[in-house]
């Protein structure tokens, strides 16, 4: 594998990546991240989907909610909370990615000896 | 035009071509021109995305349109901020370890093919047209009527400045214009937002109840159908708005100007928090054009609304406030017809020149060289179109920009990064069903077909929606998984590698 990379890529060996793809420590990673950006996309999807459904198929988000705003502005109000609270969720679940990945990356060089970053 | 009009247009074109002059001094290499160098940190890239992506549409446009349909005109804000949490869930951080320049770099990390690069390039180019028509005929419309000159000549003067921005200080001129231009834009609309808020006392529960007797619509100005009566026309306007930006060129090329992921996702967070901000005032801009100026007035300056908020200012502020706003609608277009050019050229140069036709055997000065050819290219082209395409009407040049972006790139940059079986049959397949299908179904629309001649050709539509996208994302979607599961398996050892890229940022 090694000297195959070697041939293609003369004077810089490339990283193994599918060492790296198909090690536990990266799977784990993968597995991690996926277990979160599914759920919330798929949760942030339907939540702003369902407001343009509701307004065009029904007229229950017309009533008053308070005073003379109706449920309709409630809602659109919310898509901006959920967006800047799933921007800050997303963050904060980033940086801990980030960290798995620093390992593997570390892994990585110290495996190589000679790896470049 | 005023004097204090002058001074302010004055002060931000000096302002902004010391800034190219500035940069100009830097931009010596190809990684410069188009990227800055990759130097920009999370809080200028943020800055600068917001000013790259509010363009006129969003000032000017969501303005009038609250102003005239009241919560209609809402879903617009709503859609495009959104849209935010795509591109930093699924694009941002992947498309950052991946690419270098371009959209296509991204792709052709994974299928290393030409005919893959042609087709990224040549969709880029065509939303980058759509998208630059829609803002240099709004601009050339709006400084006619701010300033009094002739549609050409305002058409021309955009073209200039805009050609001048990128010429002499690629990427880092762009990013910093487009950084002065969401400052003054928030500055701007923070005042105004301000000022209506001042007159109705600070009470938004009074705000809301005025809204139901100040304008024509009466009680139904608050809730939704004002404008949207086609409930499955409304759901495709929002699958494109929310899906378009993560394919937007020249919102994704802005991720390639900072060094690594953890910044390219702080300035999409940077970015999220600015846009936000600004859309959620937009409900004080319209409401406050439909009080202060009526229904009436703003039509009687343009039918589609897009003076609701300098009219706003001039009744709030006066001239001052006026000649402010209408300089800050320049910048506006300015900032995002730059950013433009620099992605259509970087598409043309890039890919088309530099990877295709040289196969990638270009030096560092033939680079800078065919940047700069194709940046004059552009910009001309378009400029040429915008001249003839002055009745165009631009909200719906937008939407279509929309729509292609998020059926020809969108998939194709899912697939890419998420799905292991994806090939370059399916890569091609979906771009070229995307793009085709949203093209096709356009020209079969309302936008195009009029029976009383209202449209630009007359006769029925045979298409019924004015957004194709609820038909058009799926097809792209769709195209790329079939294409991919009917052909040769995938380059899993390639796969590997995207993998590990995108998720690490190994190189």
């Amino acid at each position: 594998m090694e000297q195959k990379m070697e041939k293609v890529v003369p004077p810089q060996s490339k990283p193994d990546y599918e060492t790296i793809a198909a090690s536990p420590e990266f799977k784990s990673l993968v597995r991690k991240k996926n277990k979160f950006l599914l759920p919330v996309t798929i949760f942030f999807l339907l939540f702003y989907f369902t407001l343009p459904l509701l307004t065009s198929f029904s007229t229950v988000l017309n009533k008053p909610a308070i005073g003379d705003i109706s449920w309709v502005w409630i809602f659109a109000f919310a898509q901006f909370i959920m967006t800047w609270t799933l921007c800050t969720l997303y963050v904060k679940k980033a940086n801990e990615f980030d960290e798995e990945a620093d390992l593997i990356l570390n892994d990585q060089k110290m495996s190589k000896g000679r790896g470049r970053l | 035009m005023s004097i204090l009009g002058l001074f302010f247009f004055v002060a931000i074109v000096g302002l902004t071509l010391y800034v190219t002059y500035l940069a100009s001094k830097r931009t010596n290499s190809a990684s410069e021109f188009y990227t800055a160098g990759g130097g920009l940190t999370g809080w200028q890239n943020g800055i600068a995305i917001a000013g790259d992506y509010l363009s006129a549409a969003s000032f000017l446009g969501i303005a009038g349109a609250i102003a005239l349909n009241g919560f209609d005109g809402f879903f617009y804000s709503i859609g495009y901020l959104v849209a935010y949490l795509v591109v930093l869930y699924i694009v941002a951080e992947p498309l950052r370890n991946l690419g270098k320049y371009t959209l296509a770099d991204m792709i052709t990390a994974r299928f290393n093919q030409q005919k893959i690069r042609g087709a990224a390039a040549v969709s880029t180019l065509t939303i980058v047209l759509f998208y630059m028509i829609a803002q240099l005929v709004g601009a050339g419309a709006l400084i006619q009527l701010l300033l009094g000159i002739d549609y050409w000549v305002a058409v021309l003067l955009v073209g200039v400045m805009m050609t001048t921005y990128v010429l002499w200080g690629g990427m880092a001129a762009t990013s910093w214009v487009q950084i002065i231009k969401a400052v003054l834009l928030m500055i701007g609309t923070i005042i105004i937002s301000f000022l209506v808020l001042l007159k109705f006392d600070f009470n938004i529960l009074k705000m809301f109840s005025d809204m139901k007797t100040i304008t024509p619509a009466g009680d139904d100005y608050l809730n939704p159908g004002v404008k949207y009566k086609n409930g499955i026309d409304t759901m495709s306007m929002m699958i494109a708005l929310v899906f378009g930006t993560a394919g937007l060129p020249h919102i994704l090329m802005r991720f390639f100007t900072v060094k690594d992921a953890k910044t390219a996702r702080s300035s999409v967070v940077y970015a999220t928090w600015i846009v936000g901000a600004f859309y959620i005032l937009t409900i004080f801009l319209g409401f406050g054009a439909a009080a202060f100026v009526g229904s009436e007035d703003i039509t009687a300056a343009n039918a589609a609304g897009n003076m609701a908020a300098p009219l706003l200012a001039q009744a709030l502020g006066g001239d001052l406030l006026m000649s402010f706003v209408s300089a800050v609608a320049f910048a506006t277009i300015l900032a995002v017809v730059a950013g433009l050019v620099l992605s259509g050229a970087s598409a043309f140069a890039h890919d088309i020149y530099g990877q295709i036709i040289k196969k990638g055997n270009v030096t560092e000065k033939e680079q800078m060289k065919a940047a700069r050819w194709a940046s004059i290219g552009v910009s001309v082209f378009s400029i040429i179109l915008a001249l003839g395409a002055q009745s165009m009407n631009v909200a719906f040049l937008v939407s279509l920009a929309f729509c292609i972006a998020a059926s020809a790139n969108l998939p194709v940059i899912v697939y890419t990064i998420y799905w292991k079986r994806f090939n370059t049959t399916g890569a091609l397949s979906a771009m070229i069903t995307g793009l085709v299908t949203a093209l096709v179904l356009v020209a079969l629309s309302p936008n195009i077909w009029s029976p009383e001649g209202t449209a630009i050709l007359t006769g029925t539509a045979l298409f019924p929606l004015t957004n194709p996208a609820i038909i058009s994302v799926p097809a792209g979607f769709l195209a790329g998984y079939i294409g991919s599961v009917v052909s040769a398996k995938a380059d899993e050892r390639k796969y590997a590698e995207v993998a590990v890229k995108a998720n690490t940022g190994l190189k």
